[in-house]
């Protein structure tokens, strides 16, 4: 056997807990629309096989939005094709996932400047105004 | 990090943004198992958190439980909380040794008595001081003066938890755990056989965050990691609810990653969340790379029968019951199931 790809080990396993998933969803989209809170769902907090986290994103498919920030290691912030649903991923340095959530939101948290970043970016704008 | 610094101000001295900490407020709260919804909570409460003095004592153990934290998948979360605790005293990770080493550990439990956690992995030798020593002093001697000002002792690993390897039968050394000798004060059991590193950094940034220690199953560990066995939360479940069991590795029911019960896992009497957390980066976990869970995380699981004889055989006396066991063995994934839900309810008080 000259690599590990000739193993035949299926990974097409099952959990049936994406379509619960995207049922979650809906009812917190739902909510959302209706003026409601919004929602965070970790998905490391769930029980998934192999693949299934790749097919919920192919399910919630890509949106109009991406954005990528740099704050300790990548992020990436997708909207998804229903909007007001993001997928959020979370990475180290090392570029290993830290983190994966999908928000039903009208904005990530996120990707608003916070008040502290502002307040130290007019101290920083006026030093260099000054000099 | 400075010691009269917090947390956020020592993260805005290193440039990391408000946005970034919020990054990392989030990550802090899934791998503390918190809902995403704390982590406002998680933030206001980093952002003020003082340094605490960690004391580690590794005794009867192989350093298993340190490579583990030391090679966890989230260095810059590691570190950053690693950077927010004071480890005062690890005679594998401290620079210092000797008369040096142990003044160090000495001077953190007189400067920070009644305030500092204390780590322990390893067990400990009841039976003859002399098996185990650190710079002339017995196992059994640097635990208990230790613990004596310590707030609360968090026990890595199995062997600190319940006497793990060394306390395997015949147990030569009299291998005892921390909580046998200590009756005195807090003790948080991360078990595992290493215990899995984000759980260890987990309760560390819990302490952090809250200050105080999370809340506890019946044997010491925190519920949100223990709080349900390794079966509920396993995606192999629907096999083993369809009757689908790898009878053999190399059999088709193996290939076709089929449910691993009759080969001996030890999932349904098993409290971890390496189904969940998993291990080396989110890769993978036992049961995902084929090999039945052999329960390191609960006690006396080197003294429980092969790791390869199905829970079953040990509830029926031979391997040769399997077939009449088939049922029963739905029966105790059913009541596990139960059990786990009532674990997980009580842990949290809502049991009724």
């Amino acid at each position: 056997m000259s690599t590990l790809d000739v193993i035949p080990v299926n990974t097409e396993i099952l959990t049936g807990n994406v379509e619960p998933l995207l049922h979650e969803v809906r009812h917190a989209l739902r909510r959302l629309a209706n003026g409601g809170d919004g929602t965070v769902i970790d998905l490391q907090s769930l029980p998934l096989a192999p693949g299934e986290e790749g097919r919920i994103e192919e399910l919630l498919g890509k949106g109009e939005v991406r954005a990528e920030l740099d704050a300790l290691g990548p992020s990436v912030v997708q909207e998804t094709s229903y909007p007001g649903v993001w997928l959020v991923t979370h990475r180290n340095t090392e570029q290993a996932v830290v983190g994966r959530f999908i928000e039903v939101t009208h904005m990530p948290e996120l990707l608003k400047s916070q008040q502290a970043d502002i307040e130290r970016g007019i101290s920083r704008l006026e030093h260099q105004l000054e000099n | 990090m400075r010691k009269d610094q917090s947390l956020g101000e020592y993260l805005r001295a290193q440039g990391v943004s408000r946005r970034g900490f919020l990054k990392f407020c989030s990550a802090t709260a899934s791998i503390m198992a918190l809902p995403p919804t704390a982590v406002a909570q998680v933030v206001e409460a980093l952002a003020s958190a003082r340094r605490p003095s960690v004391i580690w004592l590794s005794f009867q153990e192989c350093t298993g439980c340190t490579e583990s934290l030391t090679r966890s998948h989230a260095p810059t979360l590691e570190s950053l909380i690693f950077d927010a605790i004071s480890l005062d005293y690890h005679h594998t990770l401290q620079a210092a040794a000797g008369y040096g080493a142990e003044a160090a550990r000495l001077a953190a439990m007189e400067e920070n008595a009644g305030k500092y956690l204390l780590v322990v992995d390893g067990s400990i030798p009841a039976g003859n001081n002399g098996y185990s020593t650190i710079a002339g002093i017995s196992n059994l001697e640097m635990l208990k003066e230790t613990a004596a000002n310590a707030f609360a002792i968090i026990a890595v690993g199995t062997c600190a938890a319940f006497g793990g390897l060394p306390h395997a039968d015949p147990n030569p050394t009299g291998a005892v755990s921390v909580s046998d000798i200590i009756t005195d004060k807090p003790i948080i059991n991360v078990s595992g056989c290493p215990p899995i590193p984000v759980v260890i950094t987990g309760v560390l940034a819990h302490f952090l965050t809250f200050g105080t220690i999370p809340k506890l199953d019946e044997l010491g560990r925190p519920a949100a990691f223990f709080g349900q066995n390794i079966h509920d939360r396993c995606y192999r479940r629907p096999f083993y609810e369809r009757g689908q069991f790898a009878e053999t590795f190399d059999d088709e029911g193996a290939r076709k990653g089929w449910c691993l019960y009759k080969l001996g896992c030890k999932g349904p009497t098993t409290y971890n969340a390496c189904a969940t957390l998993k291990w080396n980066e989110g890769t993978s976990f036992p049961i995902q790379s084929g090999h039945g869970c052999i329960g390191c995380s609960e006690p006396n699981f080197w003294d429980k029968g092969g790791f390869y004889n199905p829970l079953s055989a040990g509830m029926w006396g031979s391997r040769d019951a399997l077939l009449g066991a088939a049922a029963a063995g739905a029966a105790l994934g059913v009541g596990s199931a139960i059990a786990a839900r009532r674990r997980q309810k009580k842990a949290q008080g809502t049991e009724i």
